[in-house]
């Protein structure tokens, strides 16, 4: 397996159940593609509280960092 | 034998509520403390509690510990254990206090006391008028718990190994636990933790059904654990349902919805709950919507290509309505169910929400177990506290924001005690290397190579078993089938392999032994509800729709080698107010 995206799965795992189907099948269907750059960008939003990550995800919240907005439109999308 | 080792006083397995308070307690004694946890820390579990953690402050409403214990016996349906319920009553209003001071930031009043809301099941004077008992911080009372211990455990340094996986115990030939065996995701390395005591607070299991609430990491490794360590697993067929989860994902849709006017329908568009409960509807309690549910799925009236959800209506209060008082269960609705439930009806199933069985305990949290016919004993140097324990102050129901409750209450009081046993067991007792062979063939196991089942495959299998034989609708004939059908699964697990047999990071690897602890897990609750002929708390068996006081006022033991199951009897003598004695459960 390729351990790089092995990590990003891995911390894609969270404490709340629709995170982890989101993240899931972002990675499923992007995981594959994405460049080196889009990848260390993921890995810095894994980084992220759960708790803001469903905040942005369900829209409730704006993000304030601008280098994630793109990721959490892919992410919501599917 | 090639191992790295590492040596501490305490190791603690799990870094949710539970865990995080026992390290803190054993930090602040100075002692040596590890934590292993399998995901970041602030991303347990627990951050997931959004309600609120009860404690009879009576802030809001005039409370008293006494009335918490009462509302606590009765809502276990008599299976909590009393001297446990007491003591954590008791203790409630002080450690919320001190959760305080530690800095989580409670919601306040007007006068600056802590916001307190009212919750199911929560009543003054012992079955009166509804208490006001949960406290909240804003709508993120796990994370701010959560995020707020980690901050207090890295200010005591405790050593946080992170993103490492524990596989098993080890015991030595005395029967003391003498640490245990884990993993480093990161480098696929075993390392062998030793240490003079050792906490499992590995959370919950509701990850064995296909729907469930539940984070994918919830997938019982404590209790697997000490499943294969030889100890037993407590009133494992006590799984608390929520009626309405996503269909095929399991988050939940609060009972807000229907609160506001949403109700169920079958697939012949019926609005199936008027046969069911003709007065509450669709808002009878939790139990009865699952079970009804579950009925018309049984009976053929579900929805869906396999027939497996019913729908929940909405579309007729409104977009406007919707938008402006159900926004995010419109957006949950949207993501995972993919509908705009402001036209469509959103698809729902009953899904787990919580184990109320568990590694048997004391109000110590030792773990106890029983000791060849005789009265049970304390295991030395191994303690169990959270969800993964049954203490039992949640017999067979538990009350909401009583979960945030047990992990404090009993992750503290485990601390305290593991520091005083390491004043009279001072010295790190020596690890055997056979000991730690026989725990590294649970890994190397999944070293074996060629054809066989996925892990995947294996786990949609179990998972479905436990769906349709052992979750809202039990019956004898159902049951029966289900641990048929559970024990050849266990048995095909030997048949289970891997194809990507790397090293770092291999995600596959974690998910095989996942799947080892959600099986142990799954057979344990399987046979545990299979033997129970009565209906009590979250087991309602529809052949024998009565509690039975005279022959099942006891609690389930589950053992692994030879599956037996064996019985204790429920602790019904407080500490020290008078016993609450079983009456029958009304609201
Ligand atoms: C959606 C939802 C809402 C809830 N809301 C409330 C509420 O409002 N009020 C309330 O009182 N309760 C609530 N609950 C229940 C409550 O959140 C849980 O019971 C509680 O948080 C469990 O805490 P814990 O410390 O036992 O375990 P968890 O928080 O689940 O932590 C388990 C820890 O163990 C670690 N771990 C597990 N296995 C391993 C392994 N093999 N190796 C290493 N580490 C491992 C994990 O990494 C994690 O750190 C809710 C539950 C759900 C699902």
């Amino acid at each position: 397996m390729d351990a790089d995206l092995g990590r990003l799965r891995w911390r894609s795992r969270r404490g709340m159940l629709e995170l982890d189907v989101l993240l899931e099948r972002f990675l499923k269907r992007h995981g594959e593609q994405l460049d080196s750059r889009d990848r260390a960008a993921y890995a810095r939003l894994l980084e992220c509280a759960d708790e803001d990550l469903h905040a942005w995800f369900s829209g409730r919240m704006e993000c304030p960092h601008a280098e994630f907005s793109e990721l959490i439109r892919r992410v919501r999308a599917g | 034998m090639g191992i790295a080792r590492r040596r501490f006083d305490c190791l603690v397995i799990g870094a949710g509520g539970g865990g995080l308070r026992a390290a803190l307690q054993l930090a602040q004694e100075d002692l040596h403390v590890a934590v292993v946890s399998k995901v970041f820390p602030t991303r347990s579990h627990t951050v997931a509690a959004q309600g609120g953690i009860n404690a009879a402050l009576g802030n809001a409403l005039p409370d008293n510990w006494h009335w918490h214990m009462y509302d606590t016996v009765k809502g276990s349906d008599y299976l909590g254990d009393q001297d446990a319920i007491e003591y954590m009553c008791r203790v409630a209003p002080r450690l919320v206090i001190e959760l305080e001071h530690y800095g989580v930031p409670f919601t306040r009043l007007d006068n600056g006391r802590i916001y307190q809301r009212a919750f199911g099941g929560q009543s003054q004077n012992f079955g009166g008028d509804q208490a006001a008992r949960t406290c909240p911080a804003a709508d993120r009372t796990g994370h701010a718990l959560l995020h707020t211990l980690y901050q207090q455990n890295m200010r005591a340094q405790t050593h946080f190994f992170d993103e490492y996986f524990a596989i098993d115990l080890l015991r030595d030939e005395e029967g003391f636990v003498v640490g245990a065996l884990v993993l480093d995701i990161e480098s696929g390395e075993p390392l062998v933790i030793e240490a003079k005591t050792t906490l499992l607070a590995t959370g919950g299991a509701c990850r064995i059904f296909r729907t469930s609430s539940n984070a994918m990491i919830n997938t019982g490794d404590g209790i697997g654990m000490a499943l294969r360590a030889g100890l037993p697993a407590q009133d494992m067929e006590f799984v608390q349902f929520h009626p309405t989860g996503i269909a095929g994902y399991g988050m939940l849709i609060s009972e807000g919805v229907r609160g506001e006017g949403g109700y169920l329908v079958n697939k012949d568009g019926e609005r199936f709950m008027e046969r069911y409960a003709p007065k509450a509807l669709d808002l009878a309690s939790r139990d009865v919507v699952s079970r009804s549910i579950a009925i018309e799925l049984r009976e053929g009236r579900g929805c869906g290509p396999d027939g497996d959800h019913v729908l929940l209506k909405v579309d007729h209060l409104g977009a406007d309505l919707i938008k402006k008082r159900l926004p995010g269960i419109r957006e949950s609705a949207m993501h995972f169910a993919g509908t705009d439930p402001c036209e469509v009806p959103i698809p729902v199933a009953p899904t787990a929400h919580y184990s109320m069985g568990g590694i048997p305990t004391n109000l110590h949290g030792q773990v106890v177990a029983p000791e060849r016919h005789g009265p049970e004993e304390a295991v030395p140097g191994l303690y169990a506290a959270g969800e993964c324990a049954c203490v039992s102050v949640h017999g067979a129901n538990r009350l909401g924001g009583n979960s945030l409750l047990d992990i404090i209450v009993f992750g503290r009081a485990a601390g305290e005690h593991m520091a005083e046993y390491i004043r009279e067991n001072p010295y790190n007792r020596p690890v055997a290397d056979e000991a730690v062979d026989r725990a590294m063939q649970g890994l190397s196991r999944w070293d074996r190579k060629g054809d066989g089942i996925s892990v995947a495959d294996m786990y949609d299998r179990m998972s479905r078993v436990m769906e349709q034989n052992c979750s809202v609708f039990r019956t004898e004939e159902v049951m029966a089938e289900g641990v048929k059908r559970i024990l050849e699964l266990e048995e095909q697990l030997e048949d289970v392999r891997l194809s990507d047999h790397s090293r770092t990071f291999n995600t596959a690897r974690i998910e095989a032994l996942e799947l080892g602890n959600l099986m142990e897990v799954a057979v344990a609750t399987m046979l545990s509800a299979a033997a129970r002929t009565e209906s009590r708390g979250a087991h309602s068996h529809v052949d024998y729709p009565d509690r039975d006081d005279k022959n099942w006022l006891k609690h389930t033991l589950y053992l692994k080698d030879g599956h037996v199951l064996d019985y204790k009897p429920v602790r019904m003598r407080p500490l020290s107010v008078e016993a609450f004695p079983p009456k029958e459960r009304v609201y």
